[in-house]
């Protein structure tokens, strides 16, 4: 099939972008989409122009780098699937696709299509994580957990840190992420020592970071391709609120 | 020369304690005197890089991606062995270090595979103070499952994403230390080469991939954790961005290389659909314990799997092994694939592929057990291929997927360059020829959180902290140097591109030192790389510029070495004239095809050492001793 593209293009950080055209012929619908990209940026390196910038790395939907918009929607239509493992089956010949950078303000345009998001980074060096050092360690046994406990820590710690349901928001809001951390470890033992503390400290680190607040839009559940619940914003804001108390 | 792997005496089992009590101390007022480099941040680099910060010293890390929880450990989906001996199904120390042994095709040296069994109880129980959400059973204790065709139960896991689990457990000890200062993070930071001082490895040179901007890191040793070599097959399981150069800069910087020939293909990935193929995908080996393997009987056969009898269909592995059958070991299922599409017999629109056929099992278990079972690999596979593997068998064909050889390292993961260690897929120390399942993670773990810390000391011990400072010649020789690379490849401006020349090297590895090798391929390999190499320099075409976020330019530097790196694998792969593990050599196997050994000849690590460009590659050898197993040949009949 053959597709007419609209590429967000921008030199870097300080100048200004816009959105620029490019034909793509005979696209074999069993391609990813990354695999697309890479064919027109042979043909774009063949015709001496310089190639689109994108991330990628593990193009299996787990390192969470991947990071583009798809007609407006980060990492495209398709539920639960990251732009890498999304194929161009679901597309039809003759089609536009607009593909952009995920945007926030707490994500600056490195280049192109990639996007800076430190920020997610310095909101867990806050306070996501345990805080025990290796050697400190009892055995694994000798902690039970039920087995609901542990699955509903591992249903947040699913994430993969991609930053969809901030570029998702209106506001810009990285709730679900922060909540699902803060929900993980609340869940668990290990964790409940700390939970005061990781929730107050990892809150207001967010805001720091030029991430907005939750107005109940639920557009991050919807674009997250690892399907993580809203339910963990509840959970953050309830942690929240019983840090206050204490 | 002889190498030296520093195992200490004594018995086995105190081989360690004794070591770490013999081992130096550093007082804790000085440790935060010294400055440590750790080049990645997988599960080896990470772990250490927080187990370092954590004793007091200063660490610099650093990472190809954008944030240091991308590495490619991220992606493993099985889970992690320990012998915990939780099941009361006979596991023990012992047994972990006899499998990993064996499983090695007794190519390892036994006193660190035994420290790895050692410690892998330890590993579980850190992350489970990290809040590593483990499978537990009902009654809250930490569930486990058989893995790799281990008969004892010491795999523990989390979901399909063990690996992501237990990196972002080290990721956030990390981020801990970066909090405290102890730690500080250089992402989308490549290293290009490796800096020694009078013979020690005291810096670092890097490039920074947003600016182009190359810069010198110094410090008082330096660790490489930087991931194993697959993609030096251009298609792989592994990230796109996983490459050779670190491990490479340092070989040729006097590092020893060892068995470079090493390498795994994995039985059960998805096959490629086209010429724009860019990488592969895993699907577990579980699926083989419910799915039978077939190819068409005769050549060419293009009716739809359907249409084809059962009479008509040859079930490969459960003719030729009736025993293991659809279960016989990795290697052997993965020749026996490429020998049916080789034979014509292949599947799917490009012919490689076979059939793994779920129908039987969907008959006898019903489709809502083999849904319970397999559900989310159903899933992946109908994304990526548009099909559904209920009604219609899945394709498959064996991908490039770990790669055992590495820097050489002693029993304290020091290279034979004093200061520098090397730990995790980048070394080459505890998997022999081959690697068990579920085993990588537990090594590159072990590697971070408990060797490393203890055994660094020694080194640092003796020297003084911050002797060496980036202001030294070397460094500016480093980046002259590196600068003249990038410069160069700029220049060339010639017809074809980096991928070109990477599809094209990666079709020479796999077809000529794949996944069966015999001396006339390796010899058409040892002539056509050093040919694709010059036409490399001559005229590839490498747009935009150095100073500026250029992935084109980030490919080509890696390319670059594995242009190199692909003649050394060719060459180890000549010289080991035996089958071992994933080494398997056409000329050597017994009449049912397994490989071959022969202890009497190549019973020792095979570590090349650099003489220089266009010098032949000298080898030194590891003798290997085994004291406490008996060498014995695999049999899966
Ligand atoms: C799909 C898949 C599934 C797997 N499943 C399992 C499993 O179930 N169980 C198991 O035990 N093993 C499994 N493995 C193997 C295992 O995941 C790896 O061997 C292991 O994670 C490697 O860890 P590492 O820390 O050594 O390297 P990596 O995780 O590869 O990390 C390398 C690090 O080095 C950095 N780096 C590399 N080069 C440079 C450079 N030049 N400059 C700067 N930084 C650099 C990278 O940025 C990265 O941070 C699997 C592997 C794959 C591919
Ligand atoms: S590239 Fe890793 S999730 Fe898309």
């Amino acid at each position: 099939m053959n597709l007419t593209l609209f590429v967000w293009r921008q030199k870097n950080a300080k100048e200004k972008g816009r959105m620029e055209r490019y034909e793509a012929h005979d696209v074999d619908p069993d391609m990813s989409f990354l695999e697309m990209l890479d064919v027109v940026n042979q043909d774009l390196i063949h015709n001496g122009k310089e190639p689109i910038a994108f991330d990628h790395d593990c193009r299996e939907g787990i390192c969470g780098t991947c990071s583009l918009t798809v007609n407006g929607i980060p990492h495209g239509e398709q539920k639960r699937t990251t732009v890498c493992q999304l194929h161009m089956r679901h597309f039809k010949d003759g089609d536009s696709i607009y593909i952009e950078p995920f945007r926030a303000r707490a994500f600056p345009v490195v280049k192109d299509l990639v996007v800076d998001r430190q920020a997610l980074d310095t909101v867990i060096q806050s306070g996501g994580y345990v805080s025990v050092s290796t050697g400190e360690a009892q055995d694994g046994n000798t902690l039970l957990i039920p087995r609901h406990d542990a699955e509903y820590s591992m249903d947040a710690a699913e994430c993969i840190g991609c930053g969809a349901c901030v570029a998702a928001c209106p506001n810009g809001s990285a709730m679900l992420f922060v909540g699902a951390k803060v929900a993980s470890l609340a869940q668990l033992p290990q964790g409940k020592v700390e939970a005061a503390q990781r929730v107050c400290v990892m809150t207001e680190t967010m805001l720091d970071q030029g991430f907005g607040n939750c107005s109940n839009h639920y557009e991050c559940e919807a674009a997250c391709p690892k399907g993580i619940s809203v339910k963990f914003i509840a959970k953050l804001n309830r942690e929240y609120l019983k840090s206050l108390k204490e | 020369m002889i190498l030296d792997g520093k195992v200490p005496s004594g018995p086995l089992e105190q081989k360690w304690e004794n070591h770490v009590h013999d081992s130096r101390l550093i007082n804790p007022a000085n440790k935060r005197k010294f400055r440590i480099i750790v080049v990645g941040t997988g599960l080896a680099g990470a772990s250490a890089a927080a187990s370092l910060g954590e004793l007091g010293f200063n660490v610099d890390v650093f990472c190809y991606q954008d944030s240091s929880r991308r590495a490619h450990s991220i992606a493993a989906q099985g889970g992690i062995n320990a012998a915990k001996n939780y099941r009361n199904d006979g596991d023990s120390v012992f047994r972990l270090f006899h499998d990993t042994i064996k499983g090695g095709d007794f190519r390892a040296r036994e006193a660190n595979v035994y420290r790895l069994a050692q410690l892998s109880g330890n590993i579980i129980d850190q992350c489970v103070a990290q809040g590593v959400p483990f499978a537990r059973d009902y009654a809250g204790y930490l569930d486990t499952r058989s893995f790799g065709g281990a008969l004892v139960q010491r795999t523990f896991y989390a979901r399909g994403q063990t690996g992501q689990q237990l990196l972002l457990g080290a990721y956030q000890a990390l981020s801990r230390q970066i909090r405290d200062g102890k730690v500080q993070v250089h992402t989308r930071t490549e290293m290009v080469d490796l800096v020694l001082v009078q013979g020690e490895a005291k810096g670092i040179i890097v490039r920074d991939m947003v600016s182009g901007g190359l810069s010198a890191h110094a410090g008082d040793c330096v660790v490489l954790a930087t991931g194993g070599y697959s993609n030096v097959y251009y298609l792989s399981t592994n990230a796109k961005g996983c490459n050779v150069t670190a491990a490479f800069r340092a070989y040729k910087k006097g590092a020893l290389f060892a068995n470079p020939c090493y390498t795994q293909i994995h039985p059960t990935c998805i096959p490629a659909s086209g010429h724009y193929q860019s990488k592969l995908t895993l699907m577990s080996e579980s699926l083989r314990n419910d799915g039978r393997i077939w190819a068409p009987g005769g050549k060419g056969d293009k009716r739809p799997p359907s249409e084809i009898p059962d009479a008509e269909r040859d079930y490969y592995l459960e003719r030729k092994y009736p025993t293991y059958g659809n279960l016989a070991p990795r290697d052997i299922a993965s020749r026996a694939a490429k020998e049916a599409c080789d034979e014509g017999r292949g599947v799917g629109a490009t012919g490689r592929g076979v059939y793994l056929d779920f129908a039987e099992s969907i008959q006898r278990l019903g489709k809502a057990a083999i849904e319970e079972r397999y559900g989310n690999l159903f899933e992946m596979y109908e994304r990526i291929t548009g099909e559904d593997g209920y009604s219609t068998p899945m394709r498959i064909y064996p991908a490039p997927h770990y790669t055992m050889g590495g820097l050489w390292v002693d029993y304290n993961l020091q290279s034979n360059l004093p200061g520098l260690f090397v730990i995790g897929e980048a070394n080459f120390s505890d998997h022999g020829a081959n690697r068990l399942g579920a085993s990588a993670l537990m090594q590159g773990l072990a590697d971070g959180y408990f060797v490393l810390p203890n055994t660094i000391g020694t080194y640092l011990a003796g020297t003084s902290p911050g002797a060496v400072q980036k202001d030294r010649d070397e460094f500016q020789a480093g980046m002259a140097e590196a600068g003249d690379r990038v410069a160069r490849l700029l220049s060339i401006n010639g017809r074809k591109t980096v991928d070109d020349f990477h599809r094209e090297l990666g079709h020479i590895m796999w077809e000529d030192v794949g996944m069966a090798r015999s001396e006339e391929s390796l010899k058409r390999a040892l002539a056509e790389i050093p040919k694709l190499r010059s036409e490399f320099w001559e005229s590839v075409k490498v747009p935009g510029e150095a100073a500026d976020f250029n992935q084109e330019l980030e490919k080509a530097l890696r390319l670059a070495d594995f242009l190199e790196f692909g003649e050394l694998l060719a060459l180890d792969a000549l010289h080991r004239d035996e089958s071992c593990g994933g080494h398997f050599r056409v000329e050597h196997q017994t009449e049912e095809g397994e490989a071959l050994r022969h202890d009497d000849k190549f019973s020792f690590v095979a570590a090349w050492e650099y003489k220089g460009n266009g010098k032949a590659p000298e080898m030194h050898r590891e003798p290997l001793t085994f004291e406490n197993v008996k060498l014995a040949v695999r049999s899966y009949k």
